[in-house]
């Protein structure tokens, strides 16, 4: 607990330092708003297809900051750190879990509002849609830390990360699709198999966070 | 099932094999609504459990390799992949034709099993340029291992999601329960499927043992042309260090 | 995940335990080419290990194995008594790993660093001991300055410092005077020095002090392989430099 304190101490003292990761997603999330504007000729948006451009731009974002979670500690040898420590790698893990969690939650706090102002008539749908986006985050996050910490010690870490991401993703965002759909309705927000869907996205969360958890230690080796 | 002589199991593949599709040709009736192109079914559905059990495999491979650090598990989780790999561009090939001929569509979004297998195709396909993206060989192992096991968890959640999210429309063989399928229907798919069962396990035993020899080989090279010389052959496949036997 | 593997009772374990590092038969491979090959030696407690030989011989690689970093290929390795890479979670945090990269992130200061690597260790009043060092280390008033900014040889103090935190049994040096003047390798040298209980094994390149500093040495060759490995009394200077440049 003390060790991942520590770790995630030192991660959001350096993100709050360098602002390296959390500017580049907003900036990212605005541009793409932007783009769907144009692309999809619509100004504004309802239903499955606010809930696809708004997911699908948290979640491209999302792989800005799973590229770089673990790139200090590949550069700059805090995994021989952390390995050289009588602490558990897991606390790695769980550590860069938390961060990512951290950065898509802040990331929303500018992108969600955004997107209400740009596409949405009404903001009623939003306070159910942040649970449903908190479930995102940290399948996001749990996912992320693995698949980052597999790309980032191969070749083509940059290539890696998104390929193997992707197809892992599709039933987060499907679910997440599903229950973001009736809230973003044109008519108001209703809670059409919300319940559902919150389930999938907690059975996901849970099982890739105990993969993560029985894996991580064979990622550290070197 | 375990055939220690690897020459009893490719005949009894080609035996259950034709007389699985004799059975689909002469035996199994016409469905009904579908006519002929039905038949595909025995193909299909077979080809796709093998391929996802295959997957199942590796997965338990990848953790007996983690676990005990015994390289040949890995092979073997290798192996594995690389079949059900080149079994789900069949399950893609058959799916697609009995899909244009049912639908006129050659894929159909709403169908979800076929939804998932393609991503979850998708995924393993991955596969390879992450372990060609590792060039420490143990590394590499490890890394698949970890890939293998993940991509295991997946897959069920992968299902659970995509066929919540569509409503069934399929031309369900197995429509309401499993009354729904004639008894002779029923025979010939269980045929099918240990034909293809066989077929699965022959292709691996095949691939273990070409392996091992391709290792055994760039060893005696290395042997006859001095210490430093490169193996030949793949880089991202593992190497059989001998241990891989097709017992 | 092996927490716990060794609990059972190893014949060769007290024998192990009277030597700080013990090899048998080491070797280590990088994809297919060996890096080192066949490594044999024991160094008691206490004393002083140098490892010499030209570039690209494995001197690193032998270090980052000592340091539970890297899993040896083949071979035994024990290391303050336990068998690697099985026994490395009960000697982490013993030893002292200066590497050529420092370790230390550069957006942070020293001192953030150094508390950081503390608080990992679970070192007692860490600002004392950290206070401590960077005195010793003539680096007190840089304690505040982004590593990102140190000068080389201020960088390499400060990494020493890192590897002398949690007061570790066995120290690992990689060319601890790499960038360092006169004047400052004469404070490194207080610091790193011998002192009681602590085991040095040093990659170095100089070979004449290299030979003088140590209890016992390791030459190798280019290709790897063991050229000496011994006292250090019993390899005189012009032979090492022989096998160092490649002419045995």
């Amino acid at each position: 607990m003390n060790a991942f304190r520590t770790i995630l101490g030192k991660d959001l003292r350096t993100e709050l330092r360098t602002l390296e990761s959390i500017p580049a997603m907003a900036l990212f999330a605005a541009t793409t708003f932007v783009l769907f504007r144009f692309g999809l000729d619509r100004t504004s948006l309802e239903g499955s297809l606010a809930a696809g451009v708004l997911l699908a731009t948290v979640l491209f974002a999302a792989i800005l900051a799973i590229n770089r979670v673990f790139v200090s500690e590949r550069e700059q040898g805090g995994f021989d750190v952390v390995r050289l420590a009588p602490v558990d790698g897991t606390a790695l893990f769980a550590a860069k879990v938390c961060v990512l969690a951290i950065y898509l939650v802040v990331l929303e706090l500018i992108a969600v509002p955004l997107f209400a102002l740009l596409f949405l008539d009404s903001a009623a749908g939003l306070a159910p849609l942040a649970l449903v986006l908190a479930m995102v985050d940290l399948g996001l996050a749990t996912i992320g830390a693995l698949v980052s910490s597999i790309a980032i010690n191969s070749r083509a870490r940059d290539l890696i990360a998104p390929l193997l991401l992707l197809p892992l993703l599709v039933p987060v965002m499907i679910a997440a699709a599903g229950a973001a759909e009736p809230l973003l309705a044109a008519g108001g927000p209703s809670y059409d198999g919300f319940g559902k869907w919150i389930a999938v996205l907690a059975l996901y969360d849970v099982v890739f966070g105990l993969v993560g958890y029985a894996v991580y230690d064979f990622l550290l080796e070197d | 099932m375990n055939f220690r002589s690897p020459r009893i199991l490719p005949w009894l593949t080609v035996v259950t094999l034709t007389a699985g599709f004799a059975l689909v040709f002469f035996f199994a009736p016409n469905d009904a609504d579908q006519g002929f192109i039905q038949k595909i079914f025995y193909l299909h559905v077979p080809l796709a459990i093998c391929a996802l059990v295959g997957f199942m495999v590796a997965a338990v491979q990848a953790i007996i390799h983690l676990r005990g650090g015994d390289s040949k598990w890995d092979v073997r989780s290798y192996v594995s992949i690389h079949i059900s790999i080149i079994l789900g561009v069949a399950v893609l090939i058959t799916g697609a034709i009995w899909a244009r001929a049912s639908w006129g569509k050659w894929f159909v979004w709403d169908e979800p099993t076929l939804v998932s297998f393609l991503i979850v195709f998708l995924l393993y396909c991955t596969y390879y340029p992450l372990r060609y993206a590792i060039e420490d060989r143990e590394r590499q192992a490890r890394y698949a291992s970890v890939f293998a096991v993940t991509a295991g968890a997946f897959v069920p959640l992968n299902f659970i999601a995509v066929r919540l999210a569509e409503t069934l429309v399929h031309p369900r063989v197995f429509a309401t329960s499993d009354s729904g399928l004639p008894p002779k229907m029923w025979i010939t798919f269980l045929v099918c499927l240990a034909g293809m069962g066989l077929l699965w396990e022959t292709l691996v035993r095949f691939e273990l043992a070409a392996k091992s020899s391709r290792a055994r080989l760039g060893r005696l090279r290395r042997a006859l042309e001095g210490d430093d010389v490169g193996v030949a052959g793949s880089r991202i496949a593992p190497l059989a260090h001998g241990a891989t036997e097709t017992s | 995940m092996q927490t716990g593997v060794q609990t059972r009772a190893d014949p060769g374990a007290a024998a192990a335990e009277a030597a700080a590092v013990a090899l048998r038969g080491l070797r280590r491979d990088y994809g297919e080419r060996p890096v080192l090959r066949d490594v044999t030696l024991e160094l008691a407690a206490g004393e002083t290990l140098s490892v010499i030989g030209p570039n690209g011989a494995g001197k690193s690689t032998l270090l980052r194995i000592l340091a539970t970093l890297l899993r040896p290929t083949a071979g035994r390795v024990a290391v303050l008594g336990a068998e690697l890479p099985r026994g490395a979670w009960r000697v982490r945090g013993r030893i002292g790993y200066l590497a050529h990269q420092p370790l230390l992130y550069r957006e942070l200061s020293v001192t953030e660093n150094l508390e950081f690597n503390a608080r990992l260790h679970g070192i007692d009043d860490p600002g004392r001991r950290i206070e401590e060092l960077l005195g010793a280390a003539g680096l007190a008033r840089r304690g505040g300055d982004a590593v990102r900014n140190l000068s080389a040889g201020m960088l390499q103090r400060a990494a020493i410092c890192r590897a002398l935190l949690a007061r570790p049994d066995l120290l690992l040096l990689d060319e601890p005077r790499a960038h360092l003047d006169v004047g400052a390798a004469r404070i490194v040298e207080e610091l790193l020095g011998p002192a009681p209980g602590r085991t040095r094994v040093i990659v170095t390149h100089e070979i004449e002090s290299g030979i003088g500093d140590a209890d016992r040495v390791v030459a190798l060759r280019a290709d790897g392989s063991v050229a000496y490995a011994g006292a250090a009394a019993g390899l005189a200077p012009a032979e090492a430099r022989a096998i160092v440049e490649g002419r045995q």
